[in-house]
């Protein structure tokens, strides 16, 4: 799976901008409104992140909404282009010096391949109208498998392992309840092995029971299988139920990064300890 | 077996076609392209608006040619269109140096310059009326106009928005038009493409799809007609490109320019925005004016477009609105497909497992 | 009124054959062109007449088919338009044609050398089962991203168990474009594959032109396990001529009511009937 290096994805200064930006707010210190600059009104959505993932962590980034995590999950995963900024990814050979200035098709290989995305919303991951069990396939086809038989096999190994019962892998997701959506999307994402997992807000929205199944079932697959993840969420607990470690985000920057207990325990930043005060 | 035999197609085919052009003057009382000229100017303004194509005496021959028939008109001009080569394009015309014939504001009672009501069925009753008598017509091109405006009374509309500050016009863009019968849309289309596909479009076709924008589908409000405006719009060109520019003529034109409330998109943060005035325009060849109002309110759609609603998409309100394309593909239904039926008919029959 | 030899004005034609020439030059890539309108209707075969215009010359011998006969009527309504404006020689006998229209079929006699075989199209994008919009087509196309080709089948075996793409069977050209062939049964699918004639496909309507050059490698798409399948005639025998092995039209015997098959292509079959030593 993975290759021998330590570090399966490496984030650096990444910025996504709406608007033009300008002389002033392209200065890195310069004090923005919010994440809007006072001076010629560019949107700084996501503002000089930086970050590596380790091989085999769960790294949480938390935030409010609009504090850029869903922002930067897209671009991760390409869905939207960075302004600035560089992104490596261990288990791709590139002579580019960053895997944005990637060709589409080459994007689309590391998409298909080496990455797995779980939306919050299930319509962006799925084909509601087609059978689950295509929607896993889709993924596998993407990734060159040209065999229905082995598809069907592994389509089957983690429709199981997700528990949608087998004799519903031929109705479509649009039949199904939101926590089985979910757990169709994680089946799907999972398919084909890839080394890096992305969960975007993947329990928001769902009953706290069928929360907690799905929670579960992403700690275990992360136990067996040894995939990295990056899981965004608004929720304190479920960072602390899964994160080895921890970037908060606000207004577009991380204002604070390290191990998931050293944040809940002693944070640092005024924001963070409000968030953090806040629940507990 | 139907119209498929091994031999004697092409026998029955020539005899359908003679039938058929027999058929047309079995009975009644011939008429001349003059008198479709002289009584149908409506009919040929829609003809030569779909067609594209100006021409008072080919669209009337193409009208008497299709028994009255819109679609099958159209289709005449569009194919003689193809046979046509394309000397020149127009030097660039004015509308404020149109002689005005018809002028409406539905959003100001006293405009500057005056309302002109021209010739419009607008205002009658729709009652069938037999005591019409049909005398000959004398003059060519209607009544002698009796005019007594100058043309540079007739400011725009959209002027005086403009000096009040509601309105501020877009930049002039000088940029060469695409030419959508010269190379084909592609996507996302440009402002130039919209505007001729629109303006070449089917009238019920655009007519609707303007009703489905204003209704609850996309903008969902009601545009204000700032002006409609028909007449003479004189045409030259310059063949030596060195600025000596020839008259070859005027052609009939309806100019639609419609205003729609929206936000100002300088304005952000709280409490900051501003309402203002944008503007959707139509043109058309002829008196076309329920088609160019449409044709405004779709250009609004597509160059403002509202997510999610169909007349915000390009592709689903160009590719769909030609006269020609859309009826060329429903009626090419009724040609035989019998080698793909008996594809289809094999793979049924696996289906259901008949086949061992 | 007076017409231009073949119709179209000298700048279309030499427009259309530049965007030909492309499209050779890029086997299965759709070329956009702007398609003039033809006295016949769009959808009746306006993209391959605009292809046999602009390319038939004086020395040309044409025969024009619609669903394997040169009788039906949208041959006989296209042939007769090319014979009123150009005067060329016409022919039923496939061998003696340099330029041949066809709706719905590839002959059953091969192509030579010297041959060009146009095809009619109505719906040129392979992709557009799975993909409304135009601009995203040519977007997957662009990235050789094909996913969603695959997964209409593969969706397809799900449901009953086997493809049901029946005529207009999708096929990858030159290992690079997904292709739609036309509505050809999957029959001439085959046919495509390294031939020694010129195919040229013409889509009037959607302003679409490509092309298979000689010898070029075309298939069909299929898994490894659900292998492609032309329509099956097996021990099925021609009535008129005896011929087996070739494309068949089912019909009904109207005194008897029994099913009977005839070969399709009728030029070949009175070819063979009238060969000495034939079954018949």
């Amino acid at each position: 799976m993975s290759k021998q290096g330590n570090i399966a994805l490496s984030v650096k200064n990444v910025s996504k901008l709406y608007g033009d930006g300008c002389a002033y707010c392209a200065a890195p210190d310069a004090t923005l409104d919010k994440n809007i600059c006072p001076e010629c009104r560019t949107v700084h959505a996501c503002r000089d992140v930086s970050f590596d993932l380790h091989n085999g962590e769960i790294l949480g980034v938390v935030g409010e909404s609009g504090s850029g995590k869903s922002t930067l999950m897209k671009m991760l995963y390409f869905d939207q282009e960075a302004s600035h900024g560089t992104y490596h990814i261990d288990d791709f050979d590139s002579s580019e010096s960053s895997v944005f200035g990637l060709s589409g098709q080459a994007k689309r290989k590391i998409r298909n391949e080496i990455l797995g995305m779980v939306y919050q919303n299930p319509v962006y991951g799925l084909k509601m109208d087609f059978s689950s069990m295509s929607n896993i396939a889709e993924k596998l086809i993407a990734a060159g498998s040209r065999n229905v038989g082995e598809m069907t096999g592994t389509g089957d190994h983690f429709l199981d392992k997700v528990n949608i019962p087998l004799n519903r892998k031929f109705d479509p997701p649009a039949n199904f309840s939101g926590g089985m959506q979910q757990r169709v999307q994680i089946a799907k994402a999972l398919s084909n092995y890839p080394p890096v997992l992305l969960l975007d807000e993947v329990t928001t929205g769902l009953d706290l029971s069928v929360q907690a199944d799905v929670l579960e079932l992403i700690k275990e697959i992360q136990r067996e299988m040894g995939i990295s993840m990056v899981v965004v969420s608004h929720d304190l607990a479920i960072i602390r139920m899964l994160c080895d470690r921890t970037m908060v985000m606000l207004n577009g920057e991380v204002i604070e990064a390290g191990i998931t207990d050293q944040i809940l325990e002693d944070p640092q930043h005024a924001y963070t300890q409000q968030l953090v005060y806040s629940i507990l | 077996m139907g119209y498929v035999a091994v031999k004697g197609g092409t026998k029955a085919i020539q005899a359908s076609v003679d039938v058929y052009k027999k058929k047309k003057h079995i009975s009644g009382m011939d008429i001349s392209t003059e008198h479709v000229k002289a009584n149908m100017n409506q009919l040929i303004d829609q003809v030569m608006s779909e067609a594209s194509m100006y021409d008072r005496n080919l669209a009337s021959h193409a009208i008497k040619q299709a028994e009255g028939n819109m679609e099958e008109a159209v289709f005449l001009l569009r194919a003689h269109r193809s046979t046509l080569p394309r000397l020149y394009y127009s030097t660039v015309t004015n509308t404020r140096e149109m002689f005005v014939e018809r002028r409406v504001s539905a959003s100001f009672k006293d405009i500057p310059g005056g309302q002109i009501l021209g010739a419009s069925p607008d205002f009658t009753h729709r009652l069938l009326d037999d005591g019409i008598t049909y005398g000959s017509v004398e003059t060519e091109g209607g009544i002698p106009d009796e005019y007594n405006y100058k043309l540079d009374d007739l400011p725009k509309v959209i002027d005086y928005l403009e000096s009040e500050g509601l309105f501020t016009k877009e930049a002039e863009d000088n940029t060469t038009p695409d030419d959508i019968t010269k190379h084909s849309i592609e996507f996302p289309s440009s402002r130039s493409q919209r505007l001729q596909s629109l303006t070449r479009g089917q009238t019920g076709a655009v007519t609707s799809l303007g009703y489905v924008e204003i209704r609850g589908y996309g903008y969902s409000s009601h545009p204000n007609i700032g002006e409609v405006r028909v007449g003479q719009q004189p045409v030259h060109i310059d063949p030596a490109g060195d600025g000596d520019e020839y008259y070859i003529g005027d052609v009939e034109l309806t100019e639609v320019e419609a205003f729609m409330p929206a936000d100002d998109a300088e304005t952000s943060g709280e409490g900051a925005h501003e309402k203002t005035f944008r503007i959707g325009y139509g043109l058309t060849f002829g008196q076309n004016e329920t088609k160019a109002i449409a044709m405004s309110v779709l250009d609004y759609s597509l160059s403002n477009p509202v997510p999610s609603s169909p007349t915000a998409d390009d592709e689903f309100v160009l590719l769909h609105i030609d006269s020609v394309e859309s009826t060329g593909f429903i009626s090419h239904l009724k040609l035989p497909h019998y080698v793909t039926f008996q594809s289809v008919l094999d793979r049924v029959r696996q289906t259901k497992g008949d086949r061992d | 009124m007076k017409q231009n030899y073949a119709f179209l004005d000298e700048n279309s034609k030499k427009e259309i054959r530049r965007k030909t020439l492309k499209a050779i030059a890029i086997p299965g890539y759709q070329v956009p062109f702007a398609s003039r309108e033809l006295p016949i209707a769009r959808g009746w075969g306006t993209g391959g007449l605009q292809l046999t215009l602009s390319l038939v010359g004086q020395s040309d011998t044409v025969k024009v088919i619609d669903q394997g006969s040169d009788e039906s009527v949208n041959a006989v309504n296209i042939r007769k338009l090319i014979q009123d404006t150009t005067d060329v020689k016409d022919t039923i006998h496939t061998d003696e044609a340099t330029l041949i229209q066809s709706r719905h079929r590839i002959p059953e006699v091969p192509l030579r050398p010297y041959q060009i075989l146009v095809l009619q199209v109505p719906l040129p994008e392979p992709l557009r089962p799975v993909e409304p919009s135009e601009r995203i087509t040519k977007m997957l196309h662009a990235d050789r991203e094909y996913s969603g080709a695959w997964l209409r089948l593969f969706e397809q075996i799900m449901k009953y168990g086997s493809i049901t793409d029946d005529a207009d069977y999708p096929v990858l050209v030159n290992g690079r474009y997904v292709m739609a062939p036309s509505p050809i049964p999957r029959f001439d699918n085959p046919k495509m594959e390294n031939n020694d004639g010129l195919i040229l496909l013409g889509a009037g309507r959607e302003k679409k032109i490509y092309a298979v050059p000689p010898y070029t490698k075309v298939t069909s798409l299929a898994f490894d396990d659900y292998p492609f399948e032309v329509e099956s005639f097996d021990d099925i025998t021609c009535r008129e001529s005896g011929l087996t092995g070739v494309y068949m039209d089912e019909l009904v015997d109207e005194e008897t009511g029994e099913t009977y098959y005839v070969a399709n292509d009728t030029s070949f079959m009175l070819e063979e009937m009238n060969k000495e030593g034939s079954v018949r």
